[in-house]
């Protein structure tokens, strides 16, 4: 460890809720690096504030204090045009609840962040490629006989794996996944586990978040969240 | 890319869209068809005004009229623009036929040729479209007095706004009765009394489409009403009609005939009866009959304002849609963000979309319209075959039929309107859902 390069690094990071006129401390400096190719877990508590950590590595919401620095540049300094692209390039994220669009076919959610960063013009000039991308993935996945259907038409471990392919479609360096098995019975827990250690095995940098154990001691590297800290 | 291919699975997914879609449409279909009708009344009734006097009016609203009209015709048929003049003498008459009731009429005295260079009068007539000379002859008495009586008053019109033509004038006397005034504006004796009286023929009828008119106006030739009407030394008129070459400016056209009148009012005030001058005025025709064209313009107006209403209505209810589409898509706008599409981009989608809806909604709606206005009539006269309901009362308007011109420009216009009122009913909602960050989105719920 040590000699790869960094390819995340999160200093102090303080995260508040405001409610009312109460404040909900939910993270309160907490510390991380991560490195190319590795694959962490964050494990915590229910409540403990995963989710939120997980969503200021994204670039989805902005930490009260303390800084995220994706290869040394600091997502809080960059312009909003910077942060969408580092939204749609550099990161993929799949979130605790799938988030598929409804009106979207498997293949159309798989293949939108190619769409979202391309004009009409510029679409009809990758559509192609992006969809034999968006069907790559889906083969990999084990989803190619789903490609038409609608997110509707699937079950939650199906959608879960539309949502890893949708995060992985524009080969992100930084694959962020929110408890990718906590809506999911263990075999198919197993299944999506399986494909997130191919991806590491094939070099992808995976930060997942859980609260369930043996999930966790799939990764490379354990970190524990309580209290709104990083416990060493 | 992902907004056009949003746009196309909202529009086609969401059952709610296809009612904003025909909300849009039906809002439009109204606005086009009152619009088209208001419109075409007002501009046909704008128009057969335009046609009645003329171009350009000299008068006087007082009934001792004015002298020296002879001299000023000359005048101005010196004028490049004026193609013609026709003097007129205007006044009130008791009307008796023989067989019937005595009824107040309105006098016009015109040279009947004149007249019809300057107005469409001729056209107007039931026998002598082709010959006004003619007009005041009655075909089975050659050598009397003949008047041309405004439709209304000899013909029965039915329903349906036809008249029942007799294929040559009945044969028809009246008596018209006037008070003659003089100079100084006194009533003048006409031998032992005040009032004088004549005997006219019936020998053509006027339909000039204006029911004020057609129901109230008597026509006999000119040097008549000056002898039944207006006593003195100098003959006199009540206006001079001008007709304008064609290609003239109106206003151009009206301030040189005032220009002239100046000059023309100034070198005869002082002469005989020269004061009769200063009531005079120069108009041009809108001015001319503003009593009857202005309350016409304002209900233009307030159909306006009416249908202005509807359009805010659109714009609400539009809102109202978009505010729900977009509420329930708030978990879309989350993902989209997440996946890098900016604040623009967001906006876009539902600026968009709005945009389609607009436009879709326009589309049906004229197209609707244009097929409605189409058959209107036809509509119109089924409904009174077969419910003998009549939507559009000849007797009242008279204007044969329901106007149904329908034009581009006016369609355009509400179509631009129309797309803009839903712009700026997705403005809000769509511009709340771009500001959102989006976990706040995303917290919680499923699929
Ligand atoms: N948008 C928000 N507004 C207010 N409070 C929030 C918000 N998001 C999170 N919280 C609060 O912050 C705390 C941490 O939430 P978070 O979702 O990060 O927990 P978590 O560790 O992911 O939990 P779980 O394992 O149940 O997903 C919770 O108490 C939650 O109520
Ligand atoms: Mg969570």
């Amino acid at each position: 460890m040590g000699q790869r390069p960094l390819i995340l690094k999160a200093e102090r990071l303080h995260k508040s809720y405001r409610m009312g006129a109460t404040a909900v401390k939910v993270l309160k400096g907490v510390n991380l690096a991560v490195e190319q190719g590795q694959f962490v877990a964050v494990i915590g508590a229910s409540g403990s504030g995963k989710s939120t950590l997980l969503h200021l590595l994204g670039g989805l919401d902005r930490p009260n204090e303390g800084t995220v620095c994706f290869d040394d540049r600091d997502l809080s300094r960059m312009r909003a045009r910077e942060l969408n692209r580092y939204r749609n390039e550099m990161v993929g994220f799949v979130f605790q609840f799938y988030h598929l669009l409804d009106e979207l076919n498997v293949l159309e959610n798989v293949f939108l962040p190619a769409m979202v960063s391309r004009g009409i013009v510029g679409w009809w000039g990758t559509r192609a490629a992006a969809r034999r991308r968006a069907q790559e993935l889906l083969e990999q996945l084990g989803l190619q006989d789903r490609a038409q259907h609608k997110p509707y038409q699937l079950s939650g471990g199906e959608r879960q794996r539309v949502a890893i392919g949708r995060a992985l479609m524009n080969e992100p360096r930084l694959l962020l996944a929110d408890e990718p098995t906590g809506n999911l019975d263990s075999a198919t827990g197993n299944d999506i586990l399986a494909v997130l250690e191919r991806l590491h095995q094939a070099g992808q940098t995976i930060v997942m978040v859980t609260h369930d154990e043996r999930v966790a001691r799939r990764a490379q590297r354990v970190i524990t969240l309580t209290d709104g800290k990083v416990k060493i | 890319m992902y907004k056009l291919t949003l746009i196309i699975r909202y529009l086609l997914k969401r059952r709610i869209t296809h009612f904003a879609v025909l909300t849009v449409a039906l809002c439009v279909f109204i606005v086009v068809v009152v619009m088209t009708v208001m419109n075409g009344l007002v501009g046909q009734f704008k128009q057969k005004n335009h046609d009645f006097v003329g171009d350009c009016v000299v008068g006087t609203k007082s009934l001792v009229g004015f002298p020296y009209y002879e001299e000023l015709m000359d005048d101005l048929e010196r004028i490049e623009c004026v193609e013609a003049v026709s003097p007129v003498v205007k006044n009130y008459a008791l009307l008796r036929p023989q067989y019937d009731r005595e009824q107040y009429v309105e006098l016009l005295g015109v040279d009947p040729v004149r007249h019809s260079r300057v107005t469409n009068f001729a056209q107007t007539l039931g026998y002598h479209a082709d010959d006004p000379a003619n007009a005041f002859v009655p075909v089975y008495e050659p050598n009397a007095l003949g008047c041309v009586l405004g439709i209304d008053l000899v013909l029965w019109r039915d329903a349906r706004s036809q008249y029942t033509h007799d294929a040559r004038p009945r044969r028809a006397a009246f008596s018209l009765t006037c008070f003659p005034l003089n100079a100084r504006g006194a009533p003048a004796m006409a031998g032992t009394t005040v009032v004088s009286n004549r005997q006219f023929y019936y020998s053509d009828n006027s339909h000039s489409g204006i029911a004020r008119v057609d129901g109230s106006t008597v026509y006999i030739p000119l040097e008549q009403a000056q002898s039944l009407c207006m006593a003195g030394q100098r003959r006199r008129v009540s206006a001079v009609h001008i007709k304008f070459r064609p290609g003239t400016d109106l206003r151009v056209g009206v301030e040189e005939v005032r220009g002239l009148w100046g000059q023309f009012k100034q070198k005869r005030i002082d002469a005989p009866d020269g004061r009769l001058l200063e009531t005079v005025t120069v108009e041009d025709w809108k001015e001319y009959r503003r009593a009857f064209i202005a309350p016409m313009e304002k209900e233009e107006t307030l159909m306006s304002v009416m249908f202005g209403f509807v359009g805010i209505t659109t714009v609400f209810i539009v809102f109202v849609v978009f505010y729900m589409i977009v509420s329930h898509k708030t978990r879309d706008v989350g993902v989209l963000k997440s996946v890098g599409a900016s604040c623009a981009g967001v906006m876009g989608l539902f600026s968009g979309f709005a945009f389609v809806v607009g436009l879709l909604g326009s589309v049906a709606g004229i197209a609707g319209g244009w097929l409605f206005l189409a058959r209107i009539n036809r509509i119109e006269e089924w409904l009174y075959q077969r419910f003998g309901f009549q939507l559009w009362d000849r007797t009242i308007y008279a204007i044969g039929e329901i106007p149904h011109e329908v034009r581009v420009h006016t369609l355009a216009v509400i179509a631009l309107f129309a797309i803009v009122a839903c712009l700026i009913g997705a403005l809000v909602p769509a511009y709340s859902a771009a500001r959102l960050r989006p976990v706040e989105t995303l917290h919680g719920g499923r699929t």
